[in-house]
């Protein structure tokens, strides 16, 4: 794994309030290239208000997310303009939603959805475009003859990898999941973790992936962050805080996986 | 300033001018005159209530109105054709309330208004083409959001427009939408040429009269200036091309022009001619037949109806 001393992404003293209620309060961290972080915690904790904050979809109270881009050097995110800012998210950026539908086209095909990107940042060559769809249905495993098929007729598992392979076409350097592994069922989660860790390790994607399951944030990020009521209270190496939680809420996390 | 239009040969005194009453004009030519300095972008306008239902050309007539002065002449088109219902109606409107001149003939008439067809004969300086545009938002079908359509034309972000292509191609093996073709207006603005067959897309191109674009159901105005440049969509592999057909016009023999097929009987039978009517018998008055005129010995008698598209 190659890490560059230069961070990718820094959040400082980020606060998203609603009103007198918080969202998430006073996060702050740095994320380097090719580093996964999982950020987890029960419901309600302020996961998904982070992830929307960091990913330029909520603007935050208070703090600032900067971004190294490749071309203008290390950004905030919300001083871009609006046009750069959803050029960055649709070409640097991923994100892979919980729910599939969400995050894909259902009324036009697989290699429709594949191509939009590419489709976004000018490419002009239907052949050309044909072709990287037809490598990336391959490359998360959904056979290529579905290439003109609806999502709308395709499993929940492969709406799910098709949508990574929608995301990933630019070859993007960051990408954000939300529950990418929620509602599928427990083969389904296994074969789509297995895929995403492959990926992740292949492409040296920086990944922030907010999750309640722990066993997902084991198996794939690198550094956990432990949220409860809008704080982090906890962050270090995922085995580490896993194996040997310090803050109460974390034991209580970790003893609350079933056991045999 | 209110000023009631005094025209001498006004014919009907119930109605001001051209219907509209002036405030009303002067804020469709402000929308207009940002449409012309802004070409491709839709304008939102005051669309008001007409007396002829949405579908008919509202926009369309209400752009008229705005523009047509009592030395004007006009011809109104639906589907090239100048006798069908749409188009004699608008007609006799003006006719009736702005008591101008009409005329069938193309190169007679200073301002056209069209459902479908841009006339086969090209179009001068001093001409205007209004067309009645029914959905003026290229990117509708596949972003219903109206804010979001409006973000994506600001920042031009366009790339979903050939998404819709690309499905063509991979249903059809080639570029299947035959009308409201997209095309990219100076090199900004992507239009929708309304249900203008593609036919007549290289036409809009460069073209030496004013060209107009009035939706009255969704209340928005574009407009292409005198000589602007304007590119219909397509891939560098799939390149846009326009219908061709392999019959040539049962009446006046052009190869051409837009051509209508008509069914005949139920035998299988069938022919086609010109959809612009104008062009047609212009060609006819010239001497040139076509295989089905009545002038060739030809046993079957043909219907003069139009095929509906």
């Amino acid at each position: 794994m190659t890490r560059s001393h230069e961070p990718l992404l820094r959040v400082s003293d980020l606060t998203m309030m609603y009103g007198d209620r918080v969202g998430c309060r006073n996060v702050s961290f740095e994320l380097r290239p090719g580093e996964v972080l999982g950020i987890v915690g029960e419901s309600g904790s302020g996961k998904s208000t982070l992830l929307r904050s960091i990913s330029a979809q909520q603007e935050p109270t208070k703090g600032t997310v900067e971004y190294h881009t490749r071309i203008d050097g290390i950004r905030d995110i919300y001083q871009m303009s609006e046009a750069q800012r959803r050029l960055l998210m649709r070409t640097d950026w991923a994100f892979v939603h919980q729910n599939a539908r969400d995050g894909l086209r259902m009324n036009v095909s697989a290699g429709a959805n594949i191509g939009e990107r590419l489709m976004a940042v000018g490419d002009r060559h239907y052949g050309n475009i044909r072709n990287a769809a037809e490598n990336w249905l391959d490359k998360v495993e959904i056979a290529t003859e579905r290439l003109d098929d609806l999502p709308s007729t395709f499993s929940g598992g492969m709406q799910q990898r098709l949508q990574i392979a929608r995301n990933l076409v630019t070859s993007p350097r960051l990408v954000f999941m939300d529950e990418p592994t929620g509602g599928l069922d427990v083969s389904v989660q296994a074969r789509l973790l297995d895929l995403l860790r492959g990926l992740v390790h292949d492409l040296n994607l920086a990944v922030i992936i907010v999750t309640h399951d722990l066993a997902v944030a084991r198996l794939l990020s690198h550094r956990l962050m432990v949220m409860q009521r809008g704080e982090v209270i906890e962050s270090g190496l995922t085995d580490q805080v896993l194996d040997d939680p310090q803050h109460a809420y974390t034991q209580l996390l970790v003893s609350s996986i079933l056991q045999n | 300033m209110e000023q009631t239009v005094n025209n001498p040969l006004e014919a009907s005194s119930a109605y001001n001018f051209a219907y509209l009453d002036e405030q009303t004009k002067r804020m469709i030519r402000r929308a207009l005159l940002k449409a012309v300095a802004i070409p491709g972008y839709q304008v939102p306008f005051a669309g008001r209530e007409m007396p002829m239902p949405y579908g008919w050309g509202t926009g369309g007539v209400q752009v008229t109105a705005a523009v047509i002065g009592p030395d004007d002449t006009l011809k109104v088109i639906d589907q090239g054709a100048d006798d069908t219902t749409n188009a004699v109606s608008i007609r006799q409107f003006f006719a009736k309330t702005a008591n101008v001149a009409t005329t069938e003939k193309t190169a007679e008439a200073s301002i056209i208004q069209t459902r479908h067809r841009i006339p086969e004969k090209e179009l001068r300086e001093d001409q205007i083409l209004v067309y009645q545009v029914p959905i003026p938002e290229p990117l509708r079908f596949l972003e219903p959001r109206e804010t979001e359509t409006r973000k994506m034309h600001a920042l031009e972000e366009y790339g979903l427009m050939h998404v819709k292509l690309y499905e063509d191609i991979s249903r059809h093996g080639h570029i299947a939408t035959t009308y409201a073709y997209p095309v990219m207006v100076d090199d900004r603005y992507v239009m929708d040429p309304s249900p203008t067959p593609k036919f007549d897309n290289p036409k809009m191109d460069m073209m030496a009269a004013l060209q107009l674009f009035g939706a009255g159901r969704e209340k928005r105005i574009y407009a292409l200036p005198p000589y602007t440049k304007v590119k219909s969509l397509d891939f560098e592999d799939h390149p846009f091309e326009v219908q061709s057909w392999k019959d040539e016009c049962g009446m006046c023999g052009a190869t051409d022009s837009y051509l209508d097929e008509v069914i005949l009987d139920d035998k299988g039978n069938r022919m086609f001619v010109c959809s612009d009517t104008d062009y047609c018998s212009e060609r006819q008055d010239a001497g040139h037949r076509g295989p089905q005129h009545h002038d060739q010995p030809l046993g079957t008698s043909h219907s003069n109806g139009k095929a509906a598209e």
